[in-house]
């Protein structure tokens, strides 16, 4: 057994929650970068280039890139010969981001369903859990804003409904969010499982880095048909109308029921947050 | 591309008659922000008669809910918020002489048929540019409601505040023309 010390991953926690917020990702820049190169609208370039300036003035006057920083959402791959030691696994995850939200001077948006009374400490956060083999801690951390989540669908499609019901589901549903998410998005698509594990694909499908491809050559083929069409629609950039309304489109599939078929769209903004710790 | 203008509150008719959905402009002087919560209050001093913590007439809000201000900072990232949660709230303040409001995402046929009724005109700043946002802000205190934390009124005093003209006086909306001119399917 390995040893890993929950001091060691409250203090990784803490540092992931604040860089995140404050420096957007390399993949992230550049896409942006290439964006610009496609954008026709005028304003859409404008928009791009201001995006660009923010992500720029965020890392080095160290404050968030956006001021919605967002509930904390934990993917964790914990191998089976690592043992925690010192106290629980999920307090020390929440203590971490207790202290990055506090220390890095984050927003606290986390409240109660109906009171809307804030919980005061950006807790409690969402982890999702995977176990796996090996002797490694491996942690992603993605804050999640309001604008973006709240226009994201799940849909129990109707197994005839196929490739062609799919994207227009899709397609629809970017089309619908118009503004709110603060186009160039990118789109976590979950294929498959059931209800609840197509919406953990889809939002799992955005901690790929931006840039490579699906390593399952017909999805990387059906993420570029998407795309396209996505980019069809003229929301543009803060859908104030152009070419670049997302970024890319992310695609993670599993084998589902044989009555079903689940679908569920995850809207990522461009400010995109997600860092990787292994420990 | 539209037009460019500088505006320097507080704003009467006759600056924003000339603006168009389209045109960039940048705002100088004070503003105020308020979210839905601020909002709601301010309505029930108004239906109550009462006075308010802020000036409404020739004004400018933004919906905005910054991120705590680092030592140093005179406030975080400071980004717009989602506008519609405002819409119940706009026409009334309109009426009352709001001449500017700023935030991300469409508006209903009621706040811009008021925006066409009472001359006043609806801007989006990026959404997600807190960053940048927050630079033009050169100084920020709360004036009301400050138990509700990120979203008590604020006075800010900003420098060149970009945004984009969404919403004129005529009644157009660039989230319909501008999306239209790119639409390919
Ligand atoms: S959708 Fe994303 S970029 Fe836009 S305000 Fe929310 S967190 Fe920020």
């Amino acid at each position: 057994m390995r040893e890993i010390s929950t001091q060691t991953i409250v203090d990784a926690v803490k540092d992931a929650s604040i860089r995140a917020n404050l420096e957007l990702g390399d993949d992230v820049v550049q896409a942006l970068e290439s964006a610009l190169g496609y954008e026709e609208s005028n304003v859409g370039k404008d928009i791009l280039k201001k995006l660009l300036e923010n992500a720029e003035i965020a890392r080095e006057e160290r404050i968030p890139m956006c001021q919605d920083t967002g509930v904390a959402v934990l993917f964790v791959e914990l191998g089976q010969e690592v043992s925690v030691k010192g106290g629980g696994l999920r307090q020390a995850l929440e203590e971490g981001i207790r202290q990055g939200y506090e220390e890095g001077f984050l927003r606290k948006s986390v409240c109660h369903p109906f009171t809307r009374k804030n919980t005061g400490d950006n807790t409690p956060i969402i982890v999702h859990l995977d176990l796996v083999s090996g002797d490694k801690l491996k942690i992603w951390v993605v804050p999640k804003g309001g604008g973006s989540e709240n226009m994201s669908r799940l849909f129990m499609l109707p197994p005839s409904a196929g490739w062609d019901g799919i994207k227009e589901k899709i397609v629809q549903t970017v089309a619908e969010a118009g503004p709110n998410p603060c186009p160039p998005t990118i789109i976590g698509v979950g294929i498959g499982g059931n209800f609840e594990k197509s919406a953990i694909l889809a939002k799992k499908s955005l901690l790929r880095v931006l840039g490579t491809p699906n390593p399952d050559p017909e999805l990387a083929e059906m993420e570029q048909e998407l795309l396209e069409e996505i980019n069809k629609t003229g929301v543009g950039p803060q859908g104030l109308g152009g070419r670049m309304t997302s970024l890319a489109v992310h695609i993670l599939m599993m084998p589902c029921h044989i009555a079903s078929l689940p679908l569920a769209v995850n809207i990522q903004c461009h400010a995109s947050r997600h860092l990787e710790i292994v420990l | 591309m539209g037009n460019e203008y500088h505006l320097k509150t507080p704003l009467s008719a006759e600056d924003i008659e000339p603006l168009r959905s389209g045109d960039r402009v940048t705002i100088s002087g004070i503003i105020y922000t308020a979210r839905d919560a601020a909002h709601r209050k301010i309505m029930e001093l108004i239906e109550a008669g009462k006075e308010l913590p802020i000036p409404i007439e020739g004004q400018v809000i933004y919906y905005v809910g910054p991120s705590p201000a680092p030592p140093g900072r005179v406030i975080g990232a400071a980004g717009p918020t989602t506008s519609y949660r405002m819409d119940p709230f706009a026409p009334k303040l309109l009426e009352l002489g709001l001449k500017g409001m700023i935030g991300k995402g469409k508006r209903s046929k009621e706040v811009i048929e008021a925006m066409v009724r009472h001359k006043g005109v609806y801007m989006a700043a990026i959404g997600g540019a807190g960053a940048l946002m927050a630079r033009a802000i050169k100084a920020a205190r709360v004036v009301a409601y400050e138990e509700l934390g990120p979203e008590a009124i604020r006075e800010l005093r900003v420098e060149g505040l970009p945004a984009i003209v969404v919403n004129d006086t005529l009644g157009n909306d660039l989230y319909v023309e501008g999306q239209e001119k790119y639409r390919m399917l």
